[in-house]
């Protein structure tokens, strides 16, 4: 039965269907989805830990191949990655109650001046459905939010976005607002938006520059083995 | 069953009806001043039985005939001529009906080019850093021959827009002869495709044997009249205002077999034509009029195609320029005037003036294959692989031709805007903005796979390089390794024993032991 579910679970998660509602790749898949299916493996008392690694981080494993291999496209990543993320929402009391940790916390914020969203939020939802816990802090986010953030929640990692050119100098004050705070060496920085560049990124003292959301959770992942 | 082809809901028109008509008057006019001056007899003749004003003029040993057509000749062709027109195919799925008052384009390869480019990709190295190494495009011209023909044929028959095939390379292998021409490349593009095939006849003694070879493959006589695989163009008009003695006589025996036919005009502004839209305009339709008239004296009810192609001239060379903007606005007008006939118009686009794949090719080619589709001609030679006008064949550009008229054929899919639509969007929007994240990404999924989604560029490179010609061979290569129906066994034995000239090496049976 156990075997079962985490397969049912792996499978709907390559097929992205969050829910019973949704439709996955494969019109003919009916049935639970990865929601109803996580809460299926804990009814049955299947630890946490197999089903995030058996089930979700499996799916989310062929998905990325897939993509690799042009066989997926955002749309198909962003979909199996919510449903993930939703997943991992199910599993957080468990996984407080447990030894079970994420990957780590991930504050995202699209910098002061700046409403541009899309691409924070596809780095959200893949950052979540890969294992981190995100903050996700919105748009337009003071200095001093971003900073008071790092000092309350302890995120590992803090992901700044900007779209503008007249915008992406704020960045650069959030790592200088840090520093002077001696919050710089408590996290990572990760920089990310049409604007910014790897230059951009050592010339202001981020830890990186991520071309998309794919590339945050490589680097992402590179820290974990590092 | 037929092909779809594209049609254009509301063609892309220059003129207005009352400069058409304007058009039709003037060409009403000029037919009969001056009128046609005929280098062949029978077709002089055959005008003057109809009540032409016909005047022999010119010396003895050099003569021609003044041909004053009146209104009502013309008027009657263009009643009797046949307002749709079916090209046949080997497989009876790829038909086309040309309606000559519905503008549904069907795009069509063409045509004979002397010079077959090949394509190569040397490796460069860096003089200062010999680990820098990069593949660069290499164009080689060669006289085209029948084997290119063959592999010409067979690539077209698996790319998806082509929907016809008029033969793109002349060839000239040293035993192909002015004799055995004909046969040869009949036999050579009907045995790889299984399309339509129009072509030009370059020895009318071989008429016959090419028409048995159709009515072999097609299965008899009637069956060829139901499903006329191949069909004709000749070029009977010289411009200004002259029927051809030779290609006349070709085209007088090709009405008489009832087999479809393009009368096919080219003249070109500047030289040959007015340089002024109005005037080669007025003078191309007199021309095509003046030969759809004697098709339907010949033969009434002769399948008769609108055959246009104005080309405006080059000022430093006086040679064609198809990649003019002129000659888009011509074959635009042309299409616009056939179809107040509502005889189905051979139109152009897609040729370009430059001799290598590239931006200029591409540029040309694409700038008019847009605007010349737009206008809704039926029957659109669309040049693919085509290049230095009609000099030089590169099936690889070909390639790179049917991914753009996927494009172009995507662009013009009719708006799917109706309340279910509507409704359907406006709950998404709905949804949408009352989630934190307020992106649509999720409901792309439900349409991503059904072609509702124009696909990327179909040769995308993965680097920074433009890797276009790169890719295109390799699609070229994948497709010559698909294989092609090729007429069966049988037929094929028949036309070897029956149909004088066909070379032992295009039996593919006999090749395989």
């Amino acid at each position: 039965m156990s075997e079962e579910i985490i397969a049912a679970l792996k499978e709907n998660v390559i097929q992205g269907r969050k829910t019973a509602e949704d439709e996955g790749i494969d019109e003919d898949l009916k049935g639970p989805g990865v929601v109803e299916l996580t809460q299926q493996a804990i009814d049955n008392k299947i630890p946490a830990d197999t089903i995030i690694k058996d089930g979700l981080t499996a799916g989310m494993q062929v998905v990325g191949d897939k993509f690799s291999t042009k066989e997926y496209f955002i749309p198909d990543m962003l979909a199996s990655a919510e449903a993930v993320g939703a997943a991992m929402d199910i599993l957080k009391p468990l996984l407080e109650a447990s030894d079970v940790k994420t990957k780590g916390k991930f504050a995202i914020a699209t910098v002061k001046g700046d409403i541009h969203d899309i691409g924070k939020n596809i780095v959200a939802i893949l950052l979540k459905g890969s294992g981190y816990e995100v903050y996700d802090l919105g748009t337009d986010v003071p200095i001093e939010k971003v900073v008071d953030i790092v000092r309350q929640e302890k995120p590992d990692y803090v992901g700044l976005s900007a779209l503008l050119t007249t915008t992406m100098v704020v960045m650069g004050e959030v790592i200088e607002a840090l520093k002077s705070n001696g919050l710089r060496d408590e996290v990572k920085v990760l920089i990310g938006g049409a604007a910014v560049s790897d230059e951009y990124a050592r010339e202001i003292g981020a830890d990186a520059y991520c071309m998309d959301g794919f590339e945050a959770v490589r680097i992402l992942d590179s820290y974990q083995r590092a | 069953m037929s092909r779809e082809g594209l049609l254009i809901p509301r063609p892309l028109t220059r003129m207005t009806d009352e400069q058409v008509k304007q058009i039709h008057r003037a060409s009403i006019e000029i037919l009969r001043e001056p009128g046609m001056v005929s280098y062949n007899k029978e077709a002089a003749e055959i005008f003057a039985a109809a009540g032409a004003d016909v005047s022999r003029t010119g010396s003895d040993d050099h003569f021609c005939w003044l041909v004053k057509i009146p209104e009502k000749i013309i008027m009657d062709a263009v009643d009797s001529a046949p307002k749709a027109v079916k090209l046949g195919a080997r497989n009876p799925d790829n038909a086309l009906i040309l309606r000559g008052d519905e503008p549904r384009v069907f795009f069509i390869t063409g045509s004979e080019t002397n010079i077959w480019l090949d394509v190569d990709f040397p490796t460069y190295v860096r003089k200062d850093n010999p680990n820098v190494q990069i593949q660069v495009p290499e164009f080689k011209p060669r006289r085209g021959t029948l084997a290119d023909l063959c592999k010409s044929a067979h690539v077209c028959e698996h790319l998806e827009t082509v929907d016809g095939y008029i033969r793109t390379v002349n060839i000239q292998d040293r035993d192909i002869t002015e004799e055995n021409k004909d046969v040869n490349k009949f036999f050579a593009s009907l045995n790889n495709t299984t399309k339509h095939f129009m072509s030009g006849l370059t020895n009318l003694k071989q008429l016959d044997n090419v028409v048995n070879m159709a009515r072999f493959i097609a299965g008899g006589e009637d069956q060829l009249k139901q499903n006329p695989i191949i069909s004709f163009i000749t070029c009977l008009v010289k411009s200004p205002m002259q029927f051809v003695e030779d290609t006349t006589d070709t085209f007088i025996e090709i009405c008489r077999r009832g087999l479809p036919i393009v009368v096919s005009s080219s003249p070109q502004a500047g030289s040959t034509a007015p340089i002024k839209e109005a005037g080669i305009i007025a003078q191309i339709n007199a021309e095509v009029l003046a030969g759809i008239a004697l098709g339907q004296l010949v033969n009434k009810g002769t399948p008769a195609i609108y055959g246009s192609v104005p080309v405006r001239a080059r000022m430093d060379t006086l040679g064609d320029s198809y990649g003019a903007v002129e000659t888009s606005q011509y074959n635009i007008d042309c299409a616009q005037v056939a179809r107040f006939y509502q005889i189905p118009n051979y139109s152009t686009s897609g040729v370009c003036d430059t001799k290598a794949p590239g931006q200029q090719a591409s540029i040309e080619r694409l700038f008019s294959d847009i605007m010349v589709t737009l206008s809704g001609p039926q029957y659109l030679h669309c040049a693919y692989g085509l290049l230095d006008c009609n000099s030089i064949f590169c099936l690889m550009q070909a390639v790179i031709d049917d991914a753009h008229f996927q494009m172009i054929k995507f662009f013009l899919r009719p708006p799917r805007i109706d309340q279910a639509e509507l409704g359907e969007v406006l709950k998404q929007i709905q949804e949408v903005v009352a989630t934190p994240q307020k992106l649509y990404i999720s409901y792309i999924r439900k349409i991503l796979r059904s072609g509702e989604i124009s696909p990327p560029y179909a040769f995308e490179g993965s680097g920074e390089q433009d890797e276009v010609f790169k890719l295109a061979c390799e699609r070229m290569n994948k497709l010559l390794a698909k294989p092609v129906e090729h007429i069966d066994r049988e037929t094929t034995a028949t036309i070897f024993r029956d149909i004088p000239g066909i070379l032992p090496r295009l039996n593919i049976y006999e090749q395989e032991g």
